[in-house]
């Protein structure tokens, strides 16, 4: 679905005065390939990439080095462009800067809109869309009116109605409080269970990457860790180099396993800790 | 040596269609060099009340009393409070302006009226107190990373000198790393000079780990307040009300139902480990250390 060969994107670096003094690498000879269908989780410290290799999963950003393949389209193809946006589509950070609807239903409506699908399609989308997210009573209300989890969802049902193969998340959850959190990333695994979409979900709540297929971490623009969230959460030290941590159960196992207990590594859910910890006793 | 409010209420546009009870008779008495935690979903009325304490958000009725005087009264010094009760809003790298890091920092001693010097003075403590390094005092705020930002941002509040710090989410967007040297180097602020820190946080993990009182608030009204242990023993209220326990908690529960006799009371990893080791000792099997 997504395939990346050296994926390179340089930019310029400009003193004060605005003049080119050399060129930064934010994402640096990057391969990635991502099957259909499957929900892939990318960490990574606050300017290691992330951000700038998921926007060229919808080409907003085109490699200046390197290969992007969206569904099979070359993102350096102009002619393509609408096609690649409509295949994978994109949801920010902040719920209050991507919804532009009055009404949650009119907001879900705009993309299927703007594609110009038939309007008793696009309300079947909408419906549909909501109801995936679990928003379906609150279409005819303001969308001021909802909660920070409410907004994501809603964003989510916009991208959705557009019936992208593939959905790229960028840190969905950071503006939410706990049960916003819970509320999106429940959502998202609706969506792959039921649409079958394919997920890539940007974070930095190490709990919202266990139930992934495969965890990327990224460092100065480079892939530094590639593996199953139990591959890659077994490498505490190096998760810590690369400014990131573990889920706390994991820690707390983590943590026994160092005074003494003798517990499996990579140890992620409460029911795997409470489970070894049973067979111990 | 304390703040206190009494009774507070808040609303918002009262007597129009929009009027909403923001806060409703809270109470609560903050003692001087105490690390509080405020926790509550979006929208409970969290930052409503920390305006309260130093005067940004004047209450409909209720007073806030800091170190035996209503600010409310006639003739109080609200400057003097506001340098005194130094808050740090939600993503304060937004409200850095200067050219450089260290004039940016100096902006709220100079208008505290000190001297050149003096400010200077007190903003490279107020930097070097943040952990900032001193290669980038003269560095513009914009080219620095997130973290650092925030660190700036927060400097420029305690170059002010505040016996009080109010931190609104100050970890927000902040990588694990970048969040844990921010809170380690707030708890640090807080042994070091004792001033009295209150944290507000999504993060049950956090306040956990870090606050000696946490006070929950729900739908304008203080619906908890006690040590970390004692409120999350409240998990079942905390999930209906949008928030939840440390996950820890949470494996002692399971552990518990299981026969295990540890004490569901643990918050933090440290807790939680000491505990399960002390309950494998004592139940016969062998667990060294």
């Amino acid at each position: 679905m997504i395939h990346a060969e050296k994926l390179i994107y340089e930019y310029d670096k400009r003193d004060e005065e605005g003049n080119v003094i050399g060129a930064e690498r934010a994402v640096d000879g990057v391969d990635i390939n991502i099957p259909p269908g499957s929900f892939v989780a990318v960490l990574g410290h606050n300017g290691s990439g992330k951000s700038t290799l998921a926007k060229h999963m919808n080409a907003i950003l085109v490699p200046t080095g390197g290969t992007m393949w969206v569904d099979g389209k070359d993102t350096k193809d102009p002619a393509k462009l609408w096609d690649i946006r409509q295949t994978a589509g994109m949801v920010f950070q902040n719920p209050d800067n991507q919804i532009i609807g009055t009404v949650v239903e009119e907001d879900v409506g705009f993309g299927p809109e703007n594609l110009g699908v038939p309007t008793d399609e696009i309300w079947k989308r909408v419906e549909e869309s909501l109801k995936a997210v679990g928003m379906l009573e609150r279409r005819k209300d303001s969308p001021n009116k909802l909660s920070g989890g409410q907004k994501q969802r809603v964003a989510i049902a916009g991208v959705l109605a557009m019936e992208p193969k593939c959905i790229v998340l960028d840190e969905p959850t950071a503006m939410l409080d706990p049960n916003g959190r819970k509320e999106v990333i429940g959502a998202v695994e609706e969506l792959r269970k039921k649409k079958n979409v394919t997920v890539i979900l940007i974070t930095h709540y190490m709990e919202e990457v266990i139930d992934a297929d495969q965890v990327f971490v990224m460092d100065s623009g480079h892939i530094v860790m590639h593996g199953t969230p139990r591959e890659i959460f077994s490498r505490v030290d190096d998760l810590k180099r690369y400014r990131m941590d573990v889920p706390q159960v994991t820690m707390l196992a983590e943590e026994l396993r160092s005074r003494g207990l003798d517990l499996p590594g990579g140890i992620l859910r409460r029911d795997e800790l409470v489970e070894a910890l049973c067979r111990l006793r | 040596m304390s703040i206190a409010l009494e009774h507070i209420s808040y609303i918002y546009s009262p007597g129009t269609a929009y009027e909403k009870h923001a806060l409703k008779d809270v109470s609560f008495e903050i003692p001087q060099g105490q690390f509080l935690g405020i926790i509550g979903h979006t929208g409970s009325g969290k930052s409503t009340l920390i305006q309260h304490l130093n005067g940004l958000v004047r209450a409909t009725s209720g007073k806030v009393v800091y170190e035996g005087d209503n600010i409310y009264d006639g003739g109080y010094d609200m400057r003097a409070l506001r340098s005194q009760v130094g808050l740090v809003f939600q993503y304060p790298e937004y409200q850095l302006f200067e050219v450089d890091v260290i004039s940016d920092v100096c902006f709220g001693p100079k208008n505290q009226g000190l001297s050149p010097e003096e400010c200077e003075r007190n903003a490279r403590e107020a930097l070097e107190l943040v952990g900032f390094p001193e290669k980038y005092y003269k560095q513009s705020p914009f080219e620095l990373s997130g973290g650092q930002k925030r660190r700036v941002a927060i400097a420029g509040v305690l170059a002010m000198k505040p016996k009080v710090l109010i931190l609104d989410e100050p970890t927000a967007g902040l990588d694990p790393k970048g969040r844990d040297e921010i809170l380690d180097q707030v708890e640090k602020l807080h042994t070091e000079t004792g001033m009295t820190v209150i944290l507000v946080s999504h993060s049950m993990e956090d306040i956990a780990r870090y606050v000696e009182r946490i006070i929950v608030m729900n739908r304008g009204e203080k619906m908890l307040d006690g040590t970390p242990a004692e409120v999350f023993r409240h998990y079942r209220e905390l999930e209906e009300v949008g928030l939840a326990a440390p996950q820890v908690t949470y494996v002692m529960h399971d552990l518990r139902a299981r026969g295990f006799d540890v004490s569901p009371d643990a918050t933090t990893i440290e807790e939680a480990a000491e505990e399960i080791l002390r309950s494998m000792s004592r139940s016969g099997k062998a667990a060294p250390g």
